[in-house]
């Protein structure tokens, strides 16, 4: 597999098919994360694009430009996994009737809102058709598009424009959703869950994998966001990190439902290391917000553990 | 060579289906348009039709779907009524913005709620903003020779509009009627093969499909649509016109039945019609000069046409089968009378809200409709618009 193979500086000469131009923020993963996927296509082969409304959407294929050099769709809000699914049963229906004899891959793109909440239904629905395409999620844990509203993917107590913090406010009051758990139970060939760490090998590799696995796969990639976050923009790939290495954001892939536990801390660090960097959770760490972090702890404590036990790791 | 045959508006349109063999189909089971999915996957599974059918969750994944199959490349339609309609609104909007040419087969039932599975129009008049074509069908005949219109229409380079085909649910869907249909050799040349210009899956071009269009471009987009739509009317006309001399069979914007001399007149839409024509007849019959006119194409609506549909009628009643809860009637009082309007002036109308969830429609109502007509060209007050057939 590629995987051994992998050269950062191989996979960045390839010819970029997400180019320049396009009006994402400094310091935002989202089209951090459409670079790192799209590389993984072999070069000789086609791609069809779609994304859910979402920032990605009105920033890169903003009449009469668009960033992407392959052929790309958008249709609405909650439903990139519905209409990508039509597109591959037309290259199908082409493919059988000897119409069209290029390889095409089926890749789409949702944030967090488009995905864990209103393209949840339609997300769920191509998985379990088995639609051969691949459903990249960046996860940037609220509806940013919109203006920071909170999404069923944000953390406890994050705030947020509809989850605010006040007197009688700590943010948001629910824990984030376990969308990769969900989506591996789908029994789906293949689900992974990445995010921007060292020379993007983990993030290369789990796309080339999902993108070339036949039949359906989803990843989701976390992928911050400096105006939601409020984090110095440099610092997008020192959030990443924390993340990974506070195991708030855990690295693992599902292959045909067994759990592959791809990275665990030596020294796992505590979560208000990865907390504290952050303007959205600024109001955890006043005085007498102590239990609250306790909480957020305890909860990651807790999935780590459920990860540990599904990896079957002692 | 065509054939005599027995089938419900269902099995009618599923018929035409399996000779269009549209690419891809994404459907939805919802009642009662749920048996065409049913005929597609039974075609498919005896080996009849090759088409990708892709069976969504939801019909607001139908028509995705199908957009997204459609701006890749290929025939795609679907099938539904109602609340599937409905959820569908959303996207039916940005299948014509997209201007891809899908074809829905409608069912129409009333809309929720209360619940109800039978027929009246307010799904379809709910979508008659979106920029779909919408062409509605008096009987299973007609549901048929319609479907076979409808690709012809909706991918003229001209056009490039979706177009949704409209029958009444169970009154049509359901019944069983003796219909000609056509054989597989003359529906595949009349329809012919579809080569979009621009499309997705074209190795030699790259496509964007639904870019985000700020003010400076949006506007010019839907004036695009409206020139579309306009050419449909010369569309509809010649693929009608081709169809009559191939079959026989008569279509046209609106048909106007006995009108000749008539003084009364009805306007309707699709089954209803058929009841009305046996009505005329036997008010022709007792010297009353009645006359009906069924309007076939709603968008693009006839306007200019319409307004020369009634010479010498006194008082036309124009019978909708949606009330728009304007409080002043249902779209098609407010289109025809707005049609009329400076053009065929000193008719009087009134507009009736019938039919709704299935009520039943018979003769005796419209001997009752013509009644109230009569009374209202003799100079009599009427109310410019009431409920029929409801208990008060």
């Amino acid at each position: 597999m590629a995987y051994n193979t992998y050269s950062l500086k191989e996979a960045a000469n390839r010819p970029e098919r997400f180019v320049a131009g396009h009006r994402m923020c400094a310091g935002c993963g989202s089209p951090v994360a459409v670079r790192a996927v799209m590389r993984a296509l072999r070069p000789e082969d086609r791609a069809v694009v779609c994304s859910a409304t979402s920032c990605l959407e009105v920033s890169t294929c903003t009449y009469p430009y668009t960033s992407w050099n392959d052929s790309f769709l958008h249709t609405a809000f909650e439903n990139a996994a519905a209409s990508l699914n039509g597109v591959e049963a037309a290259y199908n229906a082409l493919k059988k009737k000897g119409r069209l004899t290029e390889n095409y891959k089926f890749i789409a793109f949702g944030g967090d809102g488009g995905t864990y909440d209103i393209g949840f239904q339609s997300l769920s629905g191509a998985m379990e058709r088995g639609a051969d395409m691949v459903y990249v999620c960046y996860d940037n844990e609220a509806y940013m598009n919109t203006g920071i509203q909170r999404s069923s993917s944000t953390p406890i107590y994050t705030d947020t424009t509809t989850s605010a913090t006040g007197s009688r406010s700590s943010g948001k009051p629910q824990f984030k959703k376990n969308l990769t758990k969900i989506m591996a139970a789908h029994n789906i060939p293949y689900v992974a869950q990445t995010t921007f760490i060292g020379n993007f090998k983990d993030i290369h590799k789990k796309a080339e994998t999902a993108i070339y696995t036949e039949g359906p796969a989803f990843l989701n990639v976390l992928a911050p966001c400096p105006r939601g976050w409020r984090y110095p923009e440099s610092d997008l790939m020192e959030i990443c990190k924390l993340a990974v290495e506070s195991c708030v954001w855990p690295l693992f892939e599902v292959i045909e439902g067994e759990w592959v536990l791809n990275y665990e801390p030596k020294k796992k660090l505590p979560v208000s290391e990865y907390l504290k960097v952050q303007g959205r959770f600024k109001h955890l760490f006043e005085k007498g917000a102590e239990d609250l972090i306790e909480r957020i702890q305890d909860d990651i404590d807790r999935r780590w553990e459920d990860l540990i036990n599904l990896c079957n790791i002692s | 060579m065509s054939k005599r045959d027995r089938l419900s508006g269902n099995e009618a349109v599923a018929a035409a289906i399996r000779q269009i063999n549209p690419d891809v189909v994404a459907a939805f089971p919802i009642t009662p348009s749920t048996e065409i999915p049913q005929y597609i996957s039974s075609f498919k599974a005896d080996g009849l039709i090759d088409t990708e059918f892709i069976t969504v969750e939801s019909e607001h994944s139908a028509m995705s779907a199908c957009i997204g199959a459609s701006a890749a490349g290929v025939r795609a339609m679907t099938a539904t009524s109602s609340a599937g309609m409905a959820l569908m609104y959303e996207l039916l909007y940005v299948a014509a913005s997209d201007r891809l040419p899908i074809v829905m087969a409608a069912v129409n039932r009333a809309l929720s709620g209360p619940i109800n599975i039978n027929a009246d129009h307010s799904d379809s008049m709910g979508a008659r903003d979106s920029g779909w074509i919408q062409i509605y069908s008096e009987n299973a005949q007609e549901a048929y020779d319609n479907m076979l219109m409808a690709h012809r229409i909706a991918e003229h380079p001209d056009v490039m509009l979706p177009v949704m085909i409209c029958q009444d649910g169970f009154i049509t869907s359901h019944a069983v009627q003796n219909i000609v249909t056509e054989d597989d050799a003359f529906a595949k040349a009349f329809i012919g093969e579809y080569r979009p210009e621009k499309y997705l899956l074209n190795p030699q071009e790259s496509l964007g499909v639904g870019p985000y269009s700020v003010s400076v471009y949006y506007m010019e987009i839907k004036r695009q649509q409206f020139e579309a739509m306009n050419s449909a009317r010369r569309v509809i006309a010649d693929v009608s016109a081709e169809f009559t001399a191939r079959t026989g069979r008569a279509y046209a914007m609106f048909e106007s039945y006995r009108m000749e001399g008539a003084e009364l007149a009805v306007l309707l839409m699709s089954s209803s019609a058929g009841t009305g024509k046996v009505a005329v007849d036997a008010l022709r019959e007792r010297g009353v000069k009645a006359g009906l006119v069924k309007l076939r194409v709603f968008r693009p609506f006839p306007a200019a046409e319409l307004a020369g549909a009634f010479p010498g009628v006194k008082a036309l009643g124009i019978m909708d089968k949606s009330d728009g809860f304007s409080g002043c009637g249902g779209p098609l009082g407010a289109e025809v009378r707005a049609a009329l309007y400076g053009k065929a002036d000193g008719i009087r109308t009134i507009d009736y809200i019938y039919g709704l969830g299935g009520r039943d429609v018979r003769v005796e109502d419209f001997y009752e409709i013509f009644d109230e007509l009569a009374r209202m060209a003799g100079g009599a007050e009427a109310p410019d618009c009431r409920y029929h057939g409801v208990r008060e």
